[in-house]
């Protein structure tokens, strides 16, 4: 023990003589997060077409926030970002949350442009105009 | 969450000790993360504002479908669950290392170290027959009034939606984007778990010479274990946004 002293910089070293306990939980308890993500997922899937876009939504944000779970066990347990002092952990989380508003800013603004889009006054027709194109030559002509 | 007792009145800012009780190179080694979060952040941003931009988007259910000597059976989501599943547990065997160091325990290193890349190689393996298996797929595309037979490039979508074409539906071309975005963005995690077992492969080497019982500490496999982390958190990200919804 305490053969890892880096540095003189470092002024407390956390305590590392644990067992490995606390790694195998954060295993257990990341894959029950995936394997319920991926179930939520095979019930987007089961139920394409029947749910409302409400529902659909609801669950997916549901998948989001079961992802950022996930990240948060990886980043503070596997990466010891929770060992680390408030200071040092402030100065990485704080600028991340830039992400709120980034996420929220340029999703709107491809919802803004789905709507212009599919005005009469959008500059571009909507991708699914190719369907009245009229077929031109009989299915299996090309082989 | 802190498991270091503290006593309360240390002046981390008088200079003579790191203020955030971290070595230089691990602070540098997250600020890097911290950016390269950053970085993946803004490609995946791009990809939801072009995906949320358009009417229609590939069915990921339908583009994912495929597993290994499977032949053509419908099994959304299996094979990118197991990529998952190796990530996730590539990552505990990494922190096992990072266990392992703390305890100056040379073998145990070695031999979590080994396991975290055979890990990341089976996680490439993974990709390259995923990739492999888009690009030269068959897939009827209906374009210009003529079926013709697509793969998924970044040139050539063939997921868009379908219409009746002599009674049969038929796959159009959909956004272009999506052939971009998807091996863009996988294949720019892809290479950062290359550069991983890069990395891990040179702690493997180093540990087995010896250098970090010379040294008196294993730092160095803890930053390549922040960096090998990393990797695994963007692909718990890019689980979500391409595969799941």
């Amino acid at each position: 023990m305490s053969a890892h002293e880096s540095s003189s910089e470092i002024t407390f070293h956390p305590d590392h003589s644990g067992g490995t306990g606390r790694i195998w939980r954060v295993f257990w308890v990341l894959s029950a997060l995936t394997i319920i993500e991926l179930a939520l997922g095979y019930f987007l899937y089961a139920k394409h077409g029947h749910l409302g876009y409400g529902a659909t939504l609801t669950t997916k944000i549901v998948i989001g926030i079961l992802t950022l779970a996930k990240a948060y066990y990886i980043v503070s347990v596997f990466m010891h970002l929770g060992d680390e002092i408030r200071n040092f952990m402030m100065t990485i989380v704080v600028p991340l949350v830039l992400f709120v508003w980034f996420i929220i800013a340029f999703l709107a603004d491809g919802n803004s442009w789905k709507n212009l889009r599919n005005t009469n006054g959008g500059s571009r027709k909507a991708p699914t105009e190719q369907q009245q194109q009229v077929p031109a030559i009989e299915k299996g002509a090309k082989d | 969450m802190s498991t270091t007792a503290i006593p309360a009145g240390t002046k981390w800012w008088n200079g003579g000790r790191s203020p955030f009780n971290v070595s230089y190179g691990k602070v540098m080694m997250w600020y890097f993360l911290m950016s390269d979060a950053f970085t993946f952040g803004a490609f995946l941003i791009s990809y939801g504002t072009i995906r949320f931009s358009v009417n229609h988007w590939a069915d990921p259910n339908h583009v994912f479908n495929a597993f290994p000597f499977a032949g053509h059976a419908n099994l959304p989501l299996a094979f990118v669950s197991l990529m998952t599943f190796i990530l996730i547990f590539s990552s505990v065997t990494m922190v096992l290392a990072v266990h392992e160091g703390h305890k100056m325990n040379r073998k145990g290193v070695e031999k979590y170290m080994l396991l975290t890349i055979l890990g990341g190689l089976a996680f490439l393996g993974c990709q390259a027959w995923e990739w492999t298996h888009l690009i030269t797929g068959d897939h009827a595309v209906l374009v210009n009034g003529q079926i013709e037979q697509w793969g998924t490039t970044v040139t050539k979508n063939p997921w868009g939606p379908e219409v009746m074409h002599n009674g049969v539906a038929v796959a159009t071309p959909g956004p272009i984007a999506f052939g971009g975005y998807f091996f863009g963005i996988t294949g720019f995690h892809g290479f950062h778990v290359f550069s991983g077992v890069v990395i891990n492969i040179v702690m493997y080497i180093k540990t087995k010479l010896g250098h970090f019982d010379d040294r008196g500490h294993y730092e160095m496999i803890e930053k390549a274990g922040l960096y090998w982390h990393f990797v695994d958190l963007v692909w718990v990200f890019v689980f979500l946004c391409f595969y799941l919804v």
